[in-house]
């Protein structure tokens, strides 16, 4: 999801800058209304039957899907703004200097905060190890950057409630601190390609651009449109699928398959989620139908872990500055980690 | 003058070739205009984030898509 650069309209819009904030009492009532309004318009003006599956997964499809995308709408512009506020040359100036552990904390929440795409992996990785950070800190940041995205935590929070959206948020944190720990503490600088080390990068000839709040608002908006004009179909569908899955799909059919009493269900679910790739927007609300019949939390969770966190394109591009005994070893570092938290999961609930 | 876009080959990278190049067109603007992509030159500019503009060796635009009427400007003083 995360694939290429933000990017702004080649047509600058002129926007009033007071039409969200008069939108968003308006909005709030929508969103707040929405289920009984669903209820209503289902049972009532449409008078379908209460007890058929297909009512059942009309109803879901018709609340999930404008529920989802007024959250996206909303937590896109925020975070939109948010980010505006971070650079990857400040993330880099910030992380100079900063000891290993304290160094991976720090690299994991700049990583969720830090604007960044994978086409941008390259410089981004050059540019830390040539200042001097260590590899296990910028390991950090590869892992907590992409698996930690709002879409997913908008559909999280939307789909399953802020408790898992939460659980997602912190375990992912911990997973990209602790592999970037481990692999920091593994010394596999040896297998950093050697020209990486040669280039000398050199000082940014950039003016620091004042940057008005208007332009914030700006970036906000640019975010939105950038990312629901790519997304928007991957998760209607998915919550097509969802719905077809929450109407038809018996009850308990998945807890044979990705039910607690499995516990192979982690690992597969990890290994099934790994070339699985970037569609978190079609996944989760599919993955929630799931959960609805019976799979287990922590399976969930591990699925949408590697599918959003461990991508192949990302490695694909990685490979070209640092060999493959490293990219396996980062693959099973974060691998291990999100096993542990499926099985922790399942475990508790 | 010299305009430099740094990019790998990024989709967003091409778009922003295409976008300078129509901006020299429109303005008139007397320039040399080179796509870099190797990985140590547009290291060697300091940019963290693709795709970047520069010209005449100083950068204007990191990480970001300008719109037609920014490069305009920017190559217009």
């Amino acid at each position: 999801m995360n694939e290429c650069c933000s990017k702004d309209n080649n047509e600058k819009k002129k926007i009033n800058y007071y039409i969200p904030f008069l939108l968003i009492p308006l909005v709030f009532v929508i969103y707040f209304f929405l289920e009984r309004g669903v209820d209503y318009f289902v049972y009532e003006i449409l008078k379908l039957d209460k007890s058929s599956h297909l009512t059942e997964a009309i109803r879901f499809f018709l609340y999930d899907t404008p529920k989802v995308f007024i959250l996206l709408t909303v937590i896109v512009f925020v975070v939109g703004i948010i980010r505006s506020y971070f650079s990857p040359e400040k993330t880099r100036k910030a992380l100079e200097g900063k000891p290993l552990f304290a160094g991976n904390i720090m690299a994991a929440g700049l990583g969720v905060l830090t604007p960044f795409c994978t086409c941008s992996a390259i410089p981004l990785f050059i540019g830390f190890v040539e200042s001097g950070i260590p590899l296990g800190v910028t390991f950090s940041f590869l892992v907590a950057a992409p698996m930690i995205n709002e879409v997913a935590l908008v559909l999280l929070f939307g789909l399953f409630g802020w408790k898992t959206a939460l659980l997602y948020a912190s375990t992912g944190l911990l997973i990209a601190i602790v592999s970037g720990w481990v692999i920091g503490k593994l010394k596999v600088e040896r297998f950093v390609e050697e020209w990486v080390y040669e280039i000398k990068a050199g000082d940014l000839q950039m003016d620091e651009q004042k940057i008005s709040f208007i332009d914030r608002i700006q970036a906000g908006f640019t975010a939105v449109v950038d990312i629901v004009s790519k997304i928007w179909i991957y998760i209607i569908i998915g919550i097509a699928i969802g719905a077809a899955v929450h109407g038809y799909v018996p009850e308990n059919f998945m807890a044979s398959i990705m039910g607690k009493e499995a516990w192979w269900s982690v690992p597969i679910a990890v290994l099934i989620g790994v070339p699985l790739y970037s569609n978190a927007a079609g996944i989760i609300p599919i993955l929630q139908a799931l959960l609805e019949k019976g799979a287990a939390l922590g399976s969930a969770l591990a699925f949408m872990m590697s599918v959003i966190g461990l991508s192949l394109p990302e490695m694909i591009i990685l490979r070209k500055i640092i060999k493959l005994p490293l990219i396996v070893i980062f693959i099973s570092v974060v691998a291990t980690g999100i096993m542990i938290v499926g099985f922790i999961f399942n475990w508790i609930y | 003058m010299k305009i430099a876009i740094l990019g790998m080959g990024c989709a967003t990278c091409t778009k922003l070739e295409d976008t300078v190049r129509q901006a020299v067109k429109e303005t008139g603007v007397d320039a040399q205009i080179e796509h870099v992509k190797d990985i140590k030159q547009i290291m060697a500019y300091g940019v963290m984030t693709t795709p970047a503009l520069a010209i005449d060796g100083k950068v204007i635009a990191a990480g970001k898509l300008p719109t037609l009427a920014d490069i305009k400007k920017m190559i217009g003083e």
